[in-house]
Order: structure tokens, then sequence, then C-alpha cells
């Protein structure tokens, strides 16, 4: 089961990032994982938070450019070797990771979350299901 | 079916032109002789006397007119009549050095009125249309000039002159206006606008628009006529020959008509200031033919253009000039290449960019820098940053191949660079030199 990942256009300037997440606080939006891809004018910032719908249309109101991108969050137990199992299975499914970043999977628990971003969403989740990981869904996410 | 103001002078036999415009010239010479000093010494200097100017063919004999000689003659120097005939000034925006101004007695007022009506009835307005003015009221000629002519033509014309845009917009949807004159730009902002409230083309009541005052591209017409949903008609004028109206679009969209029984258009070599054969591309240059307050023989307007005497499917026998390529007033020359803005908004438009642009001129290091800023759009927006980089990599090389130099691209948040309500300021040169 795909999340949603919200992306958020920024100019490369100081304050931007700080000026979103104004916009996210007032909203009372809860930011699970963000990275941020940028180049010397621009980046992107790519966002797991509890509410897509409500995050998407927040940004909009405040004349932010933001899309919704399926991503797969993989649950990964907190041990040596946890992330590479994970990896492996990717590979030999022959997925390619476009990219990918980490998320605490709550306050009290013992695994953390991989977020990957592949082009093919479904046979990623396929292949990873049948190596027995453990996928979170929307809910999960909003529930952390 | 295509409606005419004038339809006897809008259609008129080439001869009946030629007879017209040469009596008209004529009168307007020994008009100008008499009352404007500053051109007759210009006259004597050149050894040319009214007697030497029989027919349009002796046009040539005269001397050029430029800004030069308007700001030199500021204010008066240049006033063709009495002050006590005259009713109305109006001004130029005056971006640079000093204002222009122009005086117009009532007839010079009916005469431009008349010209803008042409340009209203060629959009196909009637008695029935409602007509909106979003072009600014006051020294600047679009309102006034507009306004007149949408009177002549009899629509009910609503003059919001520019800014407050949600009224604008209110007044369009409640009052069923037909019509919109405007400037390009704004045309664009108020469609941007009325898109983000949510409505379609169809639910926008429009027809048809009449915008000019600036340069813009064929692309940038297809966009508002797709945001708005109507006809998007080009019009051209210069407050020192009167205002917009100068020519103006027909149906066929291909060019405008100049009304050659007021303003007779030559074009030149701008370097060799030779008269130059029909069709070939120059500096447009004017006489007034029957102007009172603000005569002008041969003046240099600085617009590169083309004039076709083509026949043209409107029935319309009026000379037609291609859009300008920009004022060359408008002309960058960076790394001494010849930019006009309208290139490069071209380039934008073709590749999937909003018209909302702004282009930063500077100089680092002895070398000219040309920085295009354009504004994100979600349909351009992934979550990929190699794919951006990778469209940005085209329009660079899209602006290269255009313009045959190499641009930097800056990509902005949405809604930063400043909406105009009158003339886009497209170009910041911060060049200092």
């Amino acid at each position: 089961m795909a999340i949603k990942q919200i992306s958020v256009f920024l100019e490369n300037k100081p304050g931007r990032l700080d000026a979103m997440t104004d916009v996210l606080t007032e909203a009372n939006i809860d930011i699970r994982a963000l990275s941020l891809a940028e180049t010397k004018d621009f980046g992107i910032v790519r966002m797991i938070v509890d509410d897509v719908y409500e995050t998407a249309t927040i940004l909009k109101d405040n004349d932010y450019i933001a899309s919704m991108t399926p991503v797969v969050a993989v649950r990964i137990p907190d041990i040596v070797g946890g992330l590479n199992k994970v990896l492996k299975c990717l590979t030999q499914a022959g997925i390619n990771i476009e990219y990918m970043y980490a998320s605490l999977a709550g306050k009290k628990s013992d695994h953390a979350y991989m977020i990957f971003r592949v082009e093919e969403v479904q046979k990623a989740e396929i292949a990873l299901r049948a190596g027995g990981f453990l996928l979170a869904n929307q809910d999960d996410i909003s529930d952390m | 079916m295509e409606r005419y103001y004038q339809e006897e002078l809008e259609c008129a036999s080439r001869e009946t032109m030629v007879a017209l415009q040469n009596e008209k010239l004529v009168k307007q010479v020994k008009h100008v002789w008499d009352n404007v000093p500053y051109y007759r010494k210009l006259m004597e200097e050149k050894g040319v006397t009214p007697d030497d100017i029989q027919s349009i063919d002796d046009l040539y004999k005269l001397p050029m007119i430029s800004k030069y000689d308007l700001r030199e003659a500021y204010p008066y120097g240049l006033l063709g009549c009495d002050l006590k005939k005259c009713v109305r000034i109006q001004s130029t925006s005056g971006t640079t050095g000093k204002r222009v101004v122009a005086f117009y007695t009532q007839d010079d007022v009916d005469l431009w009125e008349e010209c803008c009506a042409r340009a209203i009835t060629a959009a196909g307005g009637t008695n029935e249309d409602v007509c909106q003015v979003s072009y600014g009221y006051g020294l600047f000629t679009g309102g006034p000039g507009l306004n007149g002519g949408s009177h002549k033509v009899g629509c009910l014309t609503i003059p919001t002159s520019s800014g407050n845009t949600d009224r604008q917009i209110m007044f369009i949807q409640d009052l069923q206006a037909t019509i919109l004159c405007c400037t390009p730009s704004y045309a664009a902002y108020l469609g941007e606008r009325m898109k983000e409230m949510g409505l379609s083309p169809d639910e926008i009541p429009l027809k048809a628009g009449i915008f000019g005052a600036e340069a813009w591209s064929e692309e940038m017409r297809r966009d508002i006529e797709n945001t708005l949903g109507i006809k998007a008609f080009d019009i051209y004028g210069l407050t020192e020959l009167s205002g917009p109206g100068v020519s103006f679009e027909c149906s066929e969209q291909s060019g405008m008509h100049i009304n050659e029984d007021h303003f007779l258009p030559e074009i030149i070599d701008p370097d060799t200031l030779e008269v130059l054969p029909e069709g070939s591309e120059g500096e447009l240059v004017f006489t007034s033919l029957d102007k009172e307050a603000f005569p002008l023989l041969r003046y240099r307007t600085r617009d590169i253009c083309v004039l076709s005497r083509e026949k043209c499917s409107c029935g319309r026998t009026l000379i037609k000039m291609k859009k300008p390529k920009g004022r060359s007033d408008d002309m960058l020359i960076i790394r001494g290449v010849n930019v006009f803005p309208s290139q490069i908004e071209t380039v934008l438009l073709n590749y999937g960019y909003a018209a909302n642009y702004q282009i930063i001129v500077d100089r680092k290091n002895n070398t000219d820098t040309l920085d295009v800023q354009v504004e994100m759009t979600p349909e351009m927006f992934t979550d990929n940053l190699g794919e951006i980089e990778k469209r940005q990599k085209d329009l660079i090389d899209g602006l290269k191949s255009m313009l045959g130099l190499k641009a930097k691209v800056t990509l902005v948040a949405p809604k930063t660079i400043t909406r105009s309500e009158g003339k886009a300021v497209r170009v910041i040169d911060k060049r200092k030199i």
C-alpha cells in the first residue's frame, strides 16, 4: 500500500523553508519525514505528513506549488544490516531507487521507516511483501 | 459579416485614398510651416518650402523628427495652433527622460476616437456590446482613447481603468462585458485570476479583447484567447500621434491596418535614413495628415516592422503593418546581440512556461549577463529534480537558438514576479555603463 509524499517547490534562498514550515505549523500539520534536493537556485522539499490532503490544500492556498507522489514506506528494525536486507530485496527484483530517506516510526518504537521513491511502485511492493517486510499505509503514518 | 465603422475610408480604392492623402498632406505641411517655427526652421535648413510638397511622392523631401525633438521642444515648441483651441493634453509614461506632452483640439480628439471606433468595430463591436476599458485613465492614452472609441460605436462603456482586479472580474461577470480593452499583460493576469476562481472560458461572457501599448507575442495571444475564451486583437499607437488606434487588427489577425487617411506611414533604414520599398523591414515613420494641435511630419517611431499592401480578406484596403518586433527603445544589446523581450516571451511560451517573466541584464567582469526569471507552474513541477533541470536546460537551448546567446534561466516561486495593471516591467537592466 503506497503512501503519498508531498513535494514542494522552493527557491533556494534564506528563510524559504522556515516560511513554509510556518504555514504547516499554523495548520497543525505534523511532519513525519523530510528530505531536500536542491540546486543553486531552487530546491524540492519532499515530506511525509500526518494529513496529506490538508497539507496539499493549505500549501496551495498559500501559493506554493506542491504535488503528491506515491512512495513506499518500509519498516526497518533498528539492527545492523536492517536497511541492507531491504535493498537486497529491491535489487533482486530489479527495482531502481530514484531517491530515499528515513523516517522515525514514533516516539517509543524500536524500528524506523525508509521511504523509497521508485518508478514501479507496485512491483516494489510485491517484492518487499514477498521478502517478509512490513510496509506502512497512510493510516500507519497518521497514527505514528 | 465584416463590419466597418467608416467603410468609405477603410475600404476606399487606392486612387481615392492617394488623392485624399495628397490633398491632406499639402494642407498639413502648410499648416506646420505657418504655425510651428521649430519645424519650419528644420525645413528651411533643408531648403524645403511647402511649394515643394505637391503629393505624397514628395514626402521624402521633408526633414524627419524624433523623440529628441519632442523633448527639445517641450512643452509648447511643436504646438500647431492657438492654446485657446486646445481642449486636452495626454502624456507618455515618461520612463526615460522628460515626458512628452501632446495637445488636442476637439477635432483632434474626435479623429482619435474615430480611429479607436474603427478598431472596436473591426473586433466585432456594435452598440449591443458592453465594453470594459481596463487601460489606465489619465495622462496615459489607453483609457481615454478606447473610452472615446467605445462611445462612438455606442457600446455600453465600463470605465474601470486599471487595477483592482477582483472588481474588474466582478464587472465583467455582473454586467456581462463582451469586449475587454487593456494591455496584453493585464489581460493575461485577469485570465490567470479567473482561472484560479474556477471560471472556465465558457463562463466568461467576453468574446473579444483589444490589447496594446506593449509588445506581445503570437503565443501570448493564443494563451489569452484560450483562458478567456475570446478573440484577441492587437492595437497600435503612440501618444505623439494621438494614442491607440493608429493601426488596428481585423478578423484576419495577421497584422494591423494603419488608418492611413490620418497617418501616412513610411519604412526607413534607421542607419542611412533612406526610404525602403514596401515589404522591407525597417523603422516605421509617420506623418500626421490632419492634426491641428500637434501635427507631426515624418516622425520616427523607433518601431521596427514591415508594411504590406497585400489584399486582406476583411475587405479593408488600408495598408497593414506587421506586429512590431518591439520598439527599438525596448531592444537590448547583450554581448553585442540585439535582443527583444518579445523573442524571449515566444520561447518561454513554446516551452510551456507562463508569460510571467522578468529579464535581468547585468554586467559582471565586463561581460553582459542575461538572466531570465520565470515562475514555476504546477504543470511544470515534478518531484524529480533531474526532470526539472532537464526542462531548464531545454529552455536554455531554446533561448540560445532564438537569440544566439546563452542565457541563465532561474525558476522562481509563483506570484513572485509583480503583476502589472498597465505596462509590464519585463526588463531590469542593472548595467552601469
